[in-house]
């Protein structure tokens, strides 16, 4: 059954379509995400534009952490079933995760300097963020460092040692006093951001996500190209 | 459904997943001190000693307590219990204000008063236009 499931989707991802209708609707995301963002949403009440930086930073740092526990899960498939495909696919998703974590970074950098008056500070989130960034390089590394074999569960290793990382940056804004500012957006609570501030944030996140999509497609068509090169088309 | 190994697989991941789960936990109860970024006016006075080290005291602005003369800055952080004099000289971020949240990095001088050498604002997770905030002070 397992197979079946990744025959199709092998087929699926494969396929010129998937790739030209991800990369449609990521242009038209970001086209509206960036309208809505650098135009039509109204400052802050008291960052005035600086705010902007948001609608980049946040999703980013969500989609990052997302691809990490998206990984660390498919990781354990491997464990369980004995089965490859589900490290492949996780592999094609480690770059992206990788930028956006960058991303995430660079741009809280660029934002605490206007706001708390720093480029960088050590504080929990942030620290955990970067130590997100070192197990996303470990986990990249471990895929260069060793042989075929060896490194699909080297690496799923790291990916699910690593996850024990990701609660702690999700609730280091409220387990410590932390610079960081605690989570605007909540799924059991009232969201504090406006909505006209929410829906570019929102647009911005499917923009990133599609576009980790489509990257992902580009990097499994390789993956399974090299495969089939080395004739081990059977996985 | 499926085979045996498959679950014996599974338990031992399972096994080895709270393990790590548990050694994070204990690494952190046991650094807790140490992943704080700033500590409260209170935590101030609680210590027996003041520590000759750098420290970081955050909180809100105290209403009313700022005063500027020059480059300099006074104010007064509280946590509603108790408060703490800070000294500064230098320029603070935009969103240093009255009754926002600070984080002062420096040296005490006593249990009640920091000389401070960094300013941070702390910013809270609102988020919305003037407006918006306008007709919810009226």
């Amino acid at each position: 059954m397992l197979n079946k499931i990744f025959e199709t989707l092998k087929i699926i991802s494969l396929s010129k379509l998937t790739r030209i209708i991800v990369f449609s609707l990521f242009v038209i995301f970001l086209t509206l995400g960036l309208f809505e963002s650098l135009l039509l949403s109204p400052e802050d009440y008291i960052q005035s534009d600086a705010v902007r930086i948001m609608y980049v930073h946040v999703p980013a740092a969500w989609i990052s952490l997302g691809i990490f526990s998206f990984i660390a899960f498919l990781s354990l498939g491997i464990f369980i079933f004995k089965n490859k495909n589900f490290v492949i696919i996780a592999k094609s998703f480690a770059p992206s995760g990788l930028v956006f974590n960058l991303i995430a970074l660079v741009t809280g950098s660029i934002w605490g300097k206007p706001t708390w008056g720093t480029w960088w500070a050590w504080d929990p989130r942030i620290t955990s963020m970067l130590v997100l960034f070192l197990f996303y390089i470990l986990y990249i590394a471990s895929w260069r460092l060793f042989e075929n074999d060896k490194a699909a569960k080297i690496s799923s290793l790291v990916a699910i040692a690593g996850f024990v990382n990701v609660p702690i940056i999700k609730f280091s804004v409220d387990w410590w006093a932390s610079l960081h500012q605690p989570s605007s957006v909540k799924i059991l609570s009232e969201t504090t951001i406006h909505s006209s501030m929410l829906t570019p944030l929102l647009l911005m996140t499917a923009a990133f996500a599609l576009f980790s999509v489509l990257i992902f497609l580009m990097k499994y068509n390789i993956e399974l190209i090299k495969i089939k090169t080395k004739g081990l088309d059977r996985l | 459904m499926y085979s045996k190994k498959v679950k014996l697989r599974f338990l031992f991941i399972v096994v080895f997943l709270s393990l790590i789960v548990l050694t994070i936990f204990i690494v952190f109860k046991v650094l807790k001190d140490n992943v704080v970024y700033f500590k409260s006016p209170s935590e101030i006075n609680l210590q027996m000693e003041i520590s000759k080290k750098k420290i970081r005291v955050g909180g809100m602005v105290k209403k009313n307590s700022v005063k500027m003369n020059n480059n300099k800055i006074d104010f007064i952080i509280t946590d509603f219990k108790n408060e703490l004099y800070v000294t500064f000289s230098g320029t603070v971020p935009n969103l240093f204000e009255e009754e926002k949240g600070v984080v002062a990095e420096g040296f005490l001088n006593d249990k009640k008063f920091l000389v401070a050498d960094k300013i941070l604002a702390k910013h809270d997770e609102n988020y919305m236009p003037p407006e918006v905030k306008k007709s919810l002070g009226e």
